[in-house]
């Protein structure tokens, strides 16, 4: 305990990262990034989505390598080279995706990779016995060493993570977004665990959106914003919130927006009332006009994509209704949906949106198949011209609309499933994060590209986990948190950091 | 209202945007450039199709070489795709199950139940008394049935697609023998016989139906929404749902499909051995698969070629014949074929990694 206590008041960085810069096609994730992490502290990592910090913990854990940049541990310059390297050195981390076997117990989770043996035989009383200690020291004896991790809570599945953490030897655990799957009695048995480690003088990077947790666990914190660090080593006590805010927020990138053009909106075309999906939003009404665009604010996992997708059909909802031109949609039917004139730009485009070895038009194209076809034979020719001149209209580059889909970059991406609803001539566009991995050149463009959707008639519907995004390109914002419309009002009445500050605490502060 | 909407060009990303376009435009062109040659060539769909025409080739290369003069004779020839035609004719199917995203191991015991069932004496007598349509007709419907109860529970029941048709593999062998109490019944309607035993300038009426089915085949994967949608669901399942197919109702109609092709093979071997039987088509299942795979469809599905699937049919039954010809054993045929396999696969894959990075 002597040594322990030692540990704790060390005040040497135990890791020194800096000019940290990683590039991944198309997009700069990190441009020069440096933290540095004392033995025994709880290290706050803040910043938007899209931040770097992501990227940032995938570096520190050896999946990600860096394109520059040092990283000093323990005194001495290393490489991290794969996540079971990192382990070894003594760096643990707990990502938001658990990723546990849901097949194997508890105990053969946690000794993965690390099993317990005797020539090849599990020693399965010992991997008992230990899975019973960490679980102990964790604070939740309940979970028994034999339960199939499948059946488990997510809470109690992330103490399992954690347990596999400690079953090795380890200096430094990265918790990301710990707190997103618990709730407050659970959050305070994660803190009273944390604080147990950091006793012993292990280190832990904390990263959570919410601010009052950090206030309350947080030793020092780091910001992130657009890939850089704006503030390292800030102790959290003495830096006011407004701070930290503006922090965050300013900008070193701007981009432009196309002006409200201020026209007369349409009649109601989307019209949601009372929809709720029980466990994961409720009770959601908004009216979208023809010509208009609604901006969904709100963070990862607040439930805004659950909510379009269920508007979409793609999730049947426990109750409520969606109307279209006032006709009311029949529940959980994408088909009803589409053909009642939505369209849905999905968050996920490669996964969700695309035929990736298909060809750019066959993707244009995918969802108005019957408008080329006379008795189910399709006239290619009529459809690769109209295919050809959306993806004129739309600048999609390369022109050549023959290429896989798969050859596209993010942004020209993103221009073919919007191709494919403009051509399908849809009156509701749902949009899931619209710019997720476009450059910022081609935001521009997205962006106008959307305004001029809507000055055509179409009703938008914009989810977005960039606040910027939402504000400059929505006519109004709804803010979700927690499966719930906190707030609502016209873009213009709104700034970052007020909704910054309803994302995170679910009021203006 | 949103009739035709005309989009302002957008901005001409000024900069950065046309810039990343520029540079991406030129490391595709790079890429191009790099991935000629005859790789480049092979992973082409007509390039795929011309290595299989070349392995064809040279497997009648070594049939003329090894028994020239039995071998090069129309006789033979004919005998070849007389062989193929039924093998081919489910091939099709599978070649459409494959292509979106499934499997259907249950199409030789499907054959045997169509074949069994359409030859009872029941059924004969109807077609004695009408026509022998009759049989035609029930071996369809048979078949259809089949790949409808496939359908329904791979799609509705949530079954995955290995274990559904296995069980059908299991049950409708079953039935089949439970029909025909294990007996081979013999056909009697002799319309049917010699419909499809006749010659058309030399062709044999089943060999022209291989042809009438491969090319229907063709026209519906490559020309009509049914085989866009085939593809999509194979792709892609999500992105299909999310753009408004109805993902479940396609599964369902594939699995009839190949069922209806299953039919049709029945109705064929029914006339070319003028019996019914419960062993009709044992292992059929894994000659259709091995054809379509070599073939060049994904076996994961999303992408798929008839044409590639007839080579694929056409290349094994000619080794067999060879073999066959130069009485080799049918053992020392299985281990060739089971190469042949594993050869076009890793091709395959090879070809395929690449195209990834």
């Amino acid at each position: 305990m002597a040594e322990a206590t030692e540990h704790a008041t060390q005040s040497g960085a135990l890791l020194r990262m800096s000019g940290i810069v990683k590039e991944f096609p198309g997009a700069l994730a990190l441009a020069g990034v440096d933290l540095d992490v004392r033995a025994g502290e709880v290290h706050c990592l803040l910043g938007q989505n899209g931040a770097g910090k992501s990227t940032l913990i995938k570096v520190l854990s050896g999946v990600h390598q860096p394109d520059d940049g040092t990283i000093v541990w323990d005194g001495e310059r290393t490489t991290l080279s794969s996540p079971a390297q990192a382990l070894r050195r003594g760096m643990a981390t707990i990502y938001q995706e658990l990723d546990l076997v849901p097949e194997l117990t508890v105990a053969e989770n946690i000794f993965l990779g690390h099993e317990l043996s005797t020539g090849g035989f599990s020693q399965r009383r010992e991997t008992t016995r230990r899975t019973t200690d960490l679980m102990i020291r964790l604070g939740h004896p309940e979970i028994r060493p034999g339960r199939l991790v499948g059946g488990l809570s997510p809470a109690a599945q992330q103490v399992v993570s954690m347990a596999r953490a400690l079953s090795h030897d380890i200096r430094l655990l990265v918790l990301d977004e710990p707190s997103a799957v618990l709730d407050q009695e659970e959050v305070r048995n994660l803190f009273r665990v944390i604080r147990g480690l950091t006793a012993q003088g292990v280190a832990v990077v904390y990263i959570s959106h919410r601010l009052e947790e950090i206030r309350e666990i947080g030793d020092r914190l780091t910001v992130l914003k657009d890939g850089r660090t704006v503030a390292t080593g800030l102790a959290v006590e003495s830096t006011p919130t407004a701070e930290l805010i503006r922090l965050m927020t300013g900008r070193s990138i701007e981009y432009v927006f196309p002006p409200r053009t201020g026209r007369p909106l349409g009649e109601p075309m989307l019209q949601v009332e009372d929809l709720a999906l029980p466990g994961v939003f409720g009770d959601v009404s908004f009216t979208v006009r023809a010509g208009e665009i609604l901006g969904l604010a709100g963070l990862v996992g607040a439930g805004r994509s659950e909510i379009i997708e269920t508007v979409y059909g793609g999730r049947r909802a426990g109750s409520g209704t969606v109307r279209v031109a006032g006709r009311r949609l029949r529940r959980g039917s994408v088909t009803a949906a589409v053909n009642a004139g939505v369209g849905l730009c999905p968050e996920e485009r490669k996964s969700q949106g695309l035929l990736l070895d298909e060809a750019v038009y066959r993707n244009i194209t995918m969802a108005s198949m019957d408008r080329f076809a006379r008795a189910g034979f399709l006239d290619m020719a009529e459809e690769r011209r109209r295919a050809d001149e959306l993806a004129e209209q739309l600048d999609v580059r390369p022109r050549r609309t023959t290429q896989a889909a798969r050859t596209l970059s993010g942004g020209n991406q993103q221009k073919v499933l919007l191709a494919r609803w403009l051509l399908r001539e849809c009156r509701v566009l749902l949009l899931d994060e619209p710019t997720r991995g476009v450059d910022v050149g081609a935001r521009t463009e997205i962006y106008a590209l959307i305004r001029a959707l809507a000055d055509s008639g179409v009703a938008v519907v914009v989810v977005s986990s960039e606040v910027e995004e939402v504000l400059g390109l929505a006519d109004r914002v709804l803010v979700v948190r927690e499966g719930e419309v906190v707030h609502e009002a016209p873009a213009e009445e709104l700034d970052e950091s007020k909704v910054l500050d309803l994302v995170m605490e679910g009021r203006v502060a | 209202m949103t009739d035709n909407p005309t989009i302002g060009t957008a901005p001409q990303g000024n900069g950065a945007g046309s810039d990343t376009a520029r540079v991406e435009q030129a490391a595709l062109e790079a890429g191009s450039t790099r991935r000629s040659g005859l790789p480049g060539i092979l992973r082409s769909s007509a390039g795929r199709n011309l290595g299989l025409v070349v392995a064809l080739v040279l497997l009648c290369l070594a049939g003329v070489i090894t028994a020239g003069d039995r071998f090069a004779t129309v006789d033979n020839m004919l005998t070849i795709l007389r062989l193929a035609s039924v093998v081919g004719v489910v091939s099709i199917g599978m070649t459409f199950v494959i292509t979106g995203g499934g499997i259907d191991l249950s199409v030789g015991a499907i054959l045997a139940l169509s074949s069994v069932w359409c030859t009872t004496l029941a059924t004969q007598r109807l077609a004695e008394d009408t026509h022998w349509m009759v049989i035609v007709t029930t071996a369809l419907l048979v078949g259809a049935g089949c790949g409808l109860v496939n359908g329904l529970l791979i799609a509705y029941g949530g079954v995955v697609p290995f274990i559904a048709t296995l069980a059908m593999l299991a049950s409708a062998r079953g039935l089949a023998e439970i029909i025909s109490n294990r007996r081979t019944q013999i056909l009697t309607a002799t319309g049917l016989r010699d419909f499809f035993n006749d010659e058309v300038v030399g062709v044999p009426v089943i060999v022209i139906v291989f042809f009438l089915v491969s090319a229907a085949g063709w026209v519906l994967l490559n020309r009509t929404t049914f085989g866009r949608r085939t593809i999509a669901v194979g792709g892609n399942p999500e992105a299909a749902r999310l753009a408004g197919i109805h993902v479940k109702r396609h599964t369902v109609l594939l699995y009839v499909l190949v069922g209806l092709c299953c039919g049709i093979a029945a109705v064929m071997l029914v006339a070319r051995t003028t019996t019914g039987s419960s062993t009709h088509g044992t292992l059929l299942e894994l000659d259709a698969i091995a054809a379509v795979v070599i073939g060049g469809t994904l076996l994961t599905g999303g992408r798929g070629t008839v044409v590639g699937s007839v080579l694929g049919v056409l290349i094994f039954t000619t080794l067999s014949n060879v073999f066959t010809l130069n009485n080799l054993s049918i053992s020392a045929q299985s281990v060739v074929k089971g190469l042949i396999i594993v050869v076009a696969v890793l091709l395959q894959q090879r070809l395929a990694s690449r195209k990834n990075t």
